[in-house]
């Protein structure tokens, strides 16, 4: 990857206020995104895994500035677009979209599938009037629909047939970056590999740049090129997806890993499982030090003090102090 | 009468369902949610079953524990023996005596299925006061010891708070607290694991299996995901439109399976140890209907072998070896390396 990247986020942050009685007194702040950095190239697709509440969500939508972030810096294309004005920021919208989970509930019922995958035509002024019912027709196609559904309404189609009219209306404003939040896992497993194909070939054919959030960490080692492992508000770990899958370094990346089934029952008999105690903290209240110390099975006396920085090894990245920095 | 874990007729299968038909009667007409379903689940074992959304898996253990809501739906034909007896005869009340007690079901999602307002304790104690006649007091001292079997933390304090105060993992595992409160002989599991994050699901499948060797009871594991099958069943079938395309062991319906949508599912799923990123094999087009479906192979309009002879008749299951039964007319020609040459072909 050369040249710069088309998505660089700088110590992102997103809290959100928990009030406390009636008239709401600020008690507190969930800590759902509490610092993270990465880096996207153009053409590229980034993976970002982690369980429930890890704020993988909310990282995306801080990104796109659908939650405006805490603090913290989003350089698209070299520009902040934390410091945009919301009026400029509508305008950069149709440079990014996003392909929601549920297809049945991000489908507006009462709009046909041609005013559906319109819309972003229509609000950023691309296509004239005239042109828009070829536009849509040549969308549907790219997305393997057939022009004819253009007047049908989405609760007359399958999940992911729906999901391919979501990936149609995203694909409407020629977008350069997507962020796709969880887009295949409420799909029927014969039915996500159509989805995952789809947008491979979209990617090749558009030259689009992919955030891919999943908690599928098969999935997305299969469509991610790099892939970022979220715990608590923070990225622990980021590296190219088969060295992070092969090796990887931080004892949460591992006991996800191991947790996986696998569909192939020779190497399910022989598998050691890094079984973790207990639940995630909540992340009002994270622990101090490393927010992962309280299920880790190498925790030290240090990881309780100090909060262990992404150090650097060679590319991959990753927030241990197992793994310090070289030579710092 | 003995509850231990020693069963008298060990000899013999623990659940024997022979022809189960299940139908639901709608205004659009009768969906055959399960057509003539024969499977046997011995004691010590887990059975997998496999297949994607109304291809009938549930129904067919909501069918085995009769709890199919009536109306629409009705169990129209079948016999399901536990331990010899046909629980279809029974009355409702005499089934109430079975269901908890030797026969009991775990559900995907923990926070529908216990009652918002009941402390755990009391949802535990329900079945051992009922079947077992314990009294209050050894009820929850009971309760207590399950809670500690499921590896609940603080289980004396924790029996009397309400399921909104623990987390989906820690429903999940009162949920099979009160599954196996009465030490049944079979306990159904449907997508137990499915609402929960990936590192609580491998808690919770480490602990079914190790209670389940504690206690000989039958296991049969419901589930989408061929990888939780893999790791947990001694045989699995896949069940497709209301039917069982194939049946196995679990190491050979792996290494040798012989119906296309089994070798489908499983080429379509990418593995999390796979290095190249070899293009995915979707399974084209949509399950069918289940409304008035002909009589023709269900699963032909997506498969890649199909041929006439496929619409003519549904192909029963057909035995490929003493364990092993695959409902394809053309069982004998199918691979996964065959299916890969003709994914090959038609996408040319």
């Amino acid at each position: 990857m050369t040249g710069t990247p088309l998505l660089e986020v700088r110590n992102l942050v997103k809290h959100f206020g928990v009030t406390r009685g009636l008239f709401g007194g600020q008690a507190g702040a969930v800590r759902a995104v509490d610092g993270i950095s990465l880096s996207i190239g153009r053409g590229e697709t980034v993976g970002l895994v982690g369980e429930s509440g890890c704020g993988k969500s909310t990282a995306g939508r801080a990104i796109l500035q659908l939650h405006r972030p805490t603090s913290g810096e989003v350089l698209f294309d070299g520009k902040d677009l934390t410091k945009l004005p919301d009026r400029d920021m509508r305008r950069m919208r149709r440079h990014m979209q996003m392909i929601f989970q549920d297809p049945y509930a991000s489908l507006n019922p009462k709009m046909t599938v041609a005013e559906i995958v319109a819309e972003p035509m229509v609000i950023h002024k691309l296509v004239p009037r005239a042109e828009r019912g070829a536009r849509v027709a040549e969308l549907l196609e790219l997305v393997g629909l057939k022009p004819g559904v253009a007047s049908r309404y989405a609760h007359e189609f399958s999940g992911g047939q729906r999901q391919r009219v979501g990936i149609a209306r995203a694909l409407a404003a020629s977008p350069d970056l997507i962020v796709c939040d969880e887009p295949v896992s409420a799909l029927d497993v014969s039915i996500q590999a159509q989805i995952v194909n789809l947008l491979e070939d979209l990617q090749e054919r558009l030259g689009l740049t992919y955030l891919f959030i999943a908690h599928d960490l098969s999935v997305v080692r299969h469509i991610s090129r790099r892939v970022a492992v979220m715990y608590l508000g923070r990225i622990v770990e980021i590296a190219e997806s088969n060295a992070l899958y092969d090796h990887p370094l931080h004892p949460y990346t591992q006991a996800l890993l191991s947790a996986v089934p696998i569909p192939d029952p020779a190497i399910e008999q022989h598998r050691q499982r890094v079984i973790l105690t207990g639940d995630v903290p909540s992340p009002v209240d994270p622990p101090s030090g490393c927010r992962f110390r309280t299920r880790c099975p190498f925790a030290m006396e240090i990881c309780s003090r100090v909060d262990p920085p992404l150090a650097d090894h060679s590319g991959h990245k990753v927030a241990c102090h197992l793994h310090p920095a070289p030579g710092g | 009468m003995a509850t231990g874990p020693q069963s008298a007729e060990a000899a013999g299968p623990v659940l024997d369902v022979r022809g189960l038909t299940t139908n639901f009667y709608t205004e659009d007409g009768v969906v055959r949610a399960v057509r003539d379903v024969s499977f046997t689940v011995m004691p010590g074992e887990t059975l997998g079953v496999v297949g994607e959304s109304g291809c009938g898996k549930s129904i067919t253990g909501l069918s085995v524990m009769r709890l199919v809501p009536d109306p629409p739906g009705r169990i129209d034909a079948g016999a399901v023996l536990l331990e010899g007896r046909d629980l279809l005869g029974l009355s409702e009340a005499e089934m109430r005596d079975v269901r908890g007690r030797k026969l009991s079901m775990i559900f995907q999602d923990p926070m529908t299925s216990l009652n918002p307002v009941l402390t755990i304790g009391r949802q535990i104690g329900e079945s051992l006061r009922r079947h077992l006649g314990l009294t209050r007091a050894q009820a929850r001292a009971r309760s207590i010891e399950l809670l500690k079997m499921v590896g609940i933390p603080h289980a004396g304090q924790r029996v009397d708070e309400f399921p909104h105060q623990f987390s989906g993992g820690m429903r999940q595992r009162v949920m099979i607290a009160i599954a196996l409160a009465c030490n049944p002989r079979l306990v159904i599991a449907d997508e137990p694991t499915t609402a929960l994050d990936v590192t609580i699901q491998a808690q919770i499948l480490e602990l079914m299996k190790s209670l389940q060797a504690e206690h000989d009871s039958g296991l049969v594991m419901i589930t989408h995901s061929m990888g939780v099958v893999a790791g947990m069943a001694d045989r699995v079938q896949v069940m497709y439109a209301g039917s069982i395309v194939e049946t196995a062991t679990t190491a050979e319906i792996f290494a040798n399976p012989r119906h296309p949508y089994t070798v489908g599912l499983m080429q379509s799923i990418p593995r999390l140890d796979a290095r190249d990123k070899a293009r995915l094999q979707p399974i084209g087009g949509l399950p069918p209907e289940l409304i008035d479906p002909p009589d023709a192979c269900p699963f032909a309009p997506r498969c890649t072998y199909a041929r006439p002879a496929c619409l003519e008749a549904r192909p029963p299951l057909q035995a490929v070896t003493a364990e092993h039964a695959s409902a394809c007319w053309f069982w004998d020609e199918v691979s996964p390396r065959r299916s890969l040459q003709l994914a090959a072909g038609a996408s040319r």
